[in-house]
């Protein structure tokens, strides 16, 4: 049998029961890699169940810092009974597959071409330990310890990390040092460790990834650190998955950071709404009144603030939305990941509405583009809404330290004070005086004769003055389109990179590829295994609603463009054709929407497979290079 | 209704201790259909502002959707408002007095949109106790819908197609009360001598302030088998007059033993309230469900003052806010800057 090899390179899945503990013997798997120096991206793949329901862990190690979904699975760790046949298929040949053998394994689970390790569990923790909780709870740290001697992971680190997670209460380091041992040691003495897929510190890893100190975050986490370090003081809310996270973490840092060292009172307010038309609500009536305020939600809480978005569009009103997309209504898959919200986003509410929207790739991100968004809702009088999703949010991804420049300061946007009111010869709230279609508001309680008017959707004219003419709606909703155009240079560009020099092409097509957010990294990876292919892809990453004019441009430059998203329609393909001057037959759809986040080797093979069988129908638009 | 307010004013209008004349407190000419109880409750608003010499700039109106919604228009021109979504006024207020909770928030809503559409926030509104004056424009009606049945329509009222409703209206004071708002009052647009004072007294109670208004609509709900009509409201109200008297000033009535009872608010403002019924505490939750319940059994409606906790702790106490406005707070309160954001990187390697 041909063993899968390879140095820091691989993937490893463990396949468990959910609410047995494995989330934390996983993560420290995981992060024991991390610290080695090596890049890893983990991913929890879990059903929406507290208890008792499979759940898998994916663990990607790639030397060349790829950090999105390879694809297949070299290494199998099952420990779930009720998954394992699933899981022994899932391995690809010449791959490896470790078991509980407290139970031998059934004759139908054997294949002929991959290796088998079996590992008592639940033998040796029934031995070792007398409480029932600690014999499931260490059956997860046995197979953590069996691990590390078969990939040759430092086991100093396994300890440092233990120590650093229970600080200060020796028993249970003591206890799960013990059963990590236990696997290390019965592992080394049973199979030839380590494997020929393994790890090695400092080994071939890419130079750019040593360059910086990476952190291991998740984007729900740094999110919330992005509303503190943007000001913001109201967040209202209501749970759901996979958002949760970002105002549980807000809430953790507000209470250490944001406490007032006289009084000990806070400097910020958390409300648990009943729903989330009161959460947005809350959040527009804070806003309105010159508070940075922001909410999380998914799919289902964003069909619900829609009205809101609505008002607050037409009204003008700085809103900050942390949308954390998963797979559609609550009995869909609200523990999957996708990109589905794109055009309930970008179109969110009734009327003529267009809302500026904001697409993070990386943790790092997530905590720049929420202070961004801060800034963004103040200047533009508007709702941001930051288009997560749930491999972004919940998942921990390695990613470059967070930075914070001190001289920041806050963009409030056009606000006047009472001196300036004072000064101002006519106000009105909706005079366009700079003709960049953003008009000066005020606020509740500023100036004892002035500035005070009246908010209302749309029925009002320059001066705030109720009116349902029809000269003033459609001024109004005019300079609201003008404001959105606006908007498009304040909103991040998107991102280009040099192209790949490929040596032989295997065609004359210009080929381009479009994406964003969670699909970005196995995209980058795509283009780069189709460059080894003849393939040269260049490749542009949207960050932002409404384009920038560098997109109509890109489009317009090459003769095939692939549209990489995860969601059936192809939404943000619809989305550029709606907003866009080109013609539609150019974007080609690459999608995944499976609720697991997409992988670079099923990109690759769609766009393989598109250019094997396209390219004569579609003629260059620029004949001089073909 | 249109029509053009003179621009005239008398000189020798009587000035409040601020030096504001009760015009400081007008708003734009209302727009609603001439005698519309709603536009009543918009004066008694502005007298009550007005009488309490209150900062106009200082107070923030905000609304739902409705005919009564459109009432903020209508008083206190040089105050910030903001008519919201149908059924979310409470949830606006909340946020903006998160945002601030230095300015005195006076809601309006009608039936429709508390008793129906905006139940929800309304309950939860009461559940957190924010500090502001809600008042229910309550007609039995959608007025500007063009008069369907409200949740508030009494069993039996007849609409004006000529149907009688089927089921029983919800009592918004008896489900204030119940769910602990801390200070319910129900009036009528008609009687001023009883809304203002009322008015006054809420927006001086450090807390949640409920008052449901029974507030004819003279175009969908006037007519005769009506139960909001303006003839059937007058002929069953049961009036506890009260009169409230502001902290600054000292107290002149002298007021006969037993039917009075007193209650001084946080600010001190002290609010006298006179009874028919001696036994009737309503600083009591069971004696003021009793009080309401018993009058609605033998066909009153009991008006007035009907429960006050003057001592409770409203949303910013129970959330610990620092006293500080969250919209005045600046990048040195609120960014912890770069040596924080190195720490919180070394503990994630
Ligand atoms: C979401 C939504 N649904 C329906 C409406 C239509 N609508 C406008 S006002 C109203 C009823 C208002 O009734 P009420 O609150 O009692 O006010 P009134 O006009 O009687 O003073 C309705 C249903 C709306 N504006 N928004
Ligand atoms: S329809 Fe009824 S509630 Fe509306 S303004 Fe006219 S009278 Fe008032
Ligand atoms: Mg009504």
């Amino acid at each position: 049998m041909k063993q899968i090899k390879g140095v820091n390179d691989f993937v490893v899945k463990f396949a468990n029961v959910n609410g047995t503990g494995s989330a934390s013997a996983n993560h420290l798997f995981a992060k024991a890699i991390f610290r080695m120096g090596i890049p890893v991206s983990p991913r929890n793949i879990f059903p929406s169940n507290i208890q008792g329901l499979p759940t898998w862990y994916e663990v990607r190690v790639s030397s060349k810092g790829y950090l999105g979904r390879r694809g297949g699975v070299d290494m199998m760790v099952c420990v779930n009974p009720q998954s394992m046949e699933q899981d022994v298929a899932s391995v690809e040949p010449g791959g490896y597959f470790l078991y509980d053998n407290t139970k031998p394994l059934a004759q139908h689970l054997k294949r002929g071409d991959i290796s088998y390790f079996g590992v008592p569990l639940t033998e040796m923790c029934m031995r070792e330990f007398p409480v029932p909780r600690l014999q499931q709870l260490l059956k997860n740290m046995v197979y953590v310890g069996a691990m590390a001697a078969l990939l040759d992971i430092n086991f100093s680190i396994l300890k440092d990390l233990l120590n650093d997670q229970f600080k200060g209460k020796e028993k249970l380091i003591s206890s799960n040092v013990h059963a990590l041992e236990m696997g290390y040691q019965y592992a080394t003495e049973t199979f030839k460790c380590p494997l020929p897929i393994r790890l090695e510190q400092g080994g071939n890893v890419a130079p750019h990834i040593l360059e910086s100190e990476h952190i291991l975050m998740n984007g729900n986490t740094a999110a919330a650190l992005g509303a503190i370090y943007g000001g913001a003081t109201v967040a209202a809310w209501y749970p759901i998955t996979p958002s949760t996270s970002v105002v549980d973490a807000f809430s953790k840092y507000a209470k250490r950071m944001r406490i007032d060292a006289g009084t000990g009172k806070k400097n910020f307010a958390i409300v648990q709404a009943e729903d989330e038309l009161a959460a947005m609500g809350m959040v527009v009536g804070a806003g309105w009144n010159g508070a940075r305020a922001f909410t999380a939600t998914s799919g289902p809480g964003l069909s619900l603030m829609s009205e809101f978005l609505g008002l607050a569009y037409f009204a003008e009103v700085p809103v900050v939305l942390i949308n954390v997309q998963r797979s559609g209504p609550s009995t869909g898959m609200p523990t999957r990941s996708q990109q589905s919200d794109i055009l309930a986003g970008a179109y969110a509410s009734h009327g003529d509405t267009k809302q500026v929207l904001l697409f993070p790739a990386t943790p790092r991100e997530c905590f720049e583009m929420t202070v961004q968004a801060f800034d963004l809702a103040d200047r533009l009088q508007t709702p941001i809404i930051m288009m997560s999703d749930l491999d972004l949010g919940m998942n921990d991804w390695m990613s470059p330290p967070l930075e914070w420049d001190d001289t920041y300061e806050m963009d409030r946007g056009k606000v006047l004070n009472a001196e300036e009111l004072d000064k101002a010869e006519t106000w009105g709230r909706y005079l366009d005086v700079d003709g960049d279609g953003i008009c000066y508001r005020t606020l509740p309680g500023a100036h004892p004769s002035k500035g005070a008017y009246f908010t209302r959707g749309s029925s009002k004219n320059e001066m705030a003055v109720y009116s349902e003419l029809g000269e003033d709606y459609v001024q109004n909703v005019d300079r609201l389109l003008r404001k959105f155009d606006t908007a498009k240079s304040y909103v991040p560009r998107p991102k280009t990179h040099p192209p790949i020099e490929v040596k032989k092409p295997k065609t004359d097509l210009k080929l381009g590829a479009l994406f964003f957010g969670t699909s970005a990294s196995p995209s980058y990876e795509a283009v780069e295994i189709l460059a080894t292919e003849g393939y040269s892809i260049n490749t542009m990453r949207i960050r932002a609603f409404p384009f920038h004019e560098s997109l109509d441009q890109f489009i317009h430059d090459h003769d095939v463009v692939f549209v990489i998203e995860q969601n059936r329609d192809g939404q943000m393909r619809q989305l550029i054709m709606n907003e866009c001057q080109i013609a539609p037959s150019k974007l080609t759809s690459v999608l995944n929407y499976s609720g697991t986040p997409i992988t670079a080797r099923a990109i690759a093979g769609k766009i393989r497979e598109t250019l094997s069988t396209q390219p004569e129908n579609v003629v260059p638009l620029h004949p001089e290079t073909a | 209704m249109s029509y053009i307010k003179p621009k005239f004013r008398h000189p020798n209008l009587p000035t409040n201790r601020l030096g504001y004349t009760v015009a400081d407190y007008d708003g734009a000419v209302s727009t609603l259909c001439a005698g519309c109880g709603h536009d009543s409750i918009s004066a008694a608003i502005r007298n009550a502002c007005f009488a309490s010499a209150l900062e106009p700039h200082r107070i923030a109106k905000i609304s739902g959707i409705g005919c009564s919604s459109k009432m903020p228009t209508y008083f206190l021109g040089k105050s910030h408002g903001f008519n919201s979504v149908h059924g979310r006024m409470p949830s606006v207020a909340t946020g903006a007095s998160l945002a601030n909770r230095d300015l005195t928030y006076v809601g309006v809503s009608g039936d429709g949109d508390t008793a129906s559409i905006g139940m929800g926030q309304f309950i939860h509104l009461i559940r957190r106790n924010l500090n502001m004056t809600y008042i229910v424009a309550n007609n039995g009606c959608y007025g500007l819908t063009k008069g369907q049945d409200s949740a508030t329509a009494d069993l039996g009222s007849v609409s004006k197609a000529g149907d009688a409703n089927p089921f029983d209206g919800i009592d918004l004071a008896s489900l204030a009360i119940l769910q602990g708002a801390s200070f319910v009052g129900r009036s009528f647009s008609g009687d001023k001598t009883q809304l203002e004072p009322l008015i006054r007294a809420a927006m001086a109670h450090k807390g949640f302030a409920f008052i449901d208004v029974v507030s004819p609509c003279v175009t969908f709900n006037n007519h005769a088998g009506s139960t909001k009509s303006y003839s059937e409201t007058r002929d069953h109200l049961d009036v506890m007059p009260l009169d409230f008297v502001p902290m600054r000033e000292e107290i002149r009535t002298q007021y006969a033993e037993g039917t009075t009872q007193s209650v001084t608010l946080h600010d001190g403002s002290v609010i006298h309230l006179h009874k028919a019924d001696t036994s009737y505490r309503s600083d009591d939750r069971k004696s003021a469900m009793h009080a309401v319940q018993t009058a609605e059994d033998e066909g009153r409606i009991l008006t007035g003052l009907l429960y006050l906790d003057p001592d409770s702790q409203d949303l910013h106490q129970n959330i610990q806010l620092a006293s500080r406005p969250l919209n005045e707070l600046g990048k040195d309160e609120l960014c912890p800057g770069s040596k924080v954001l190195n720490s919180i990187n070394e503990g994630l390697r």
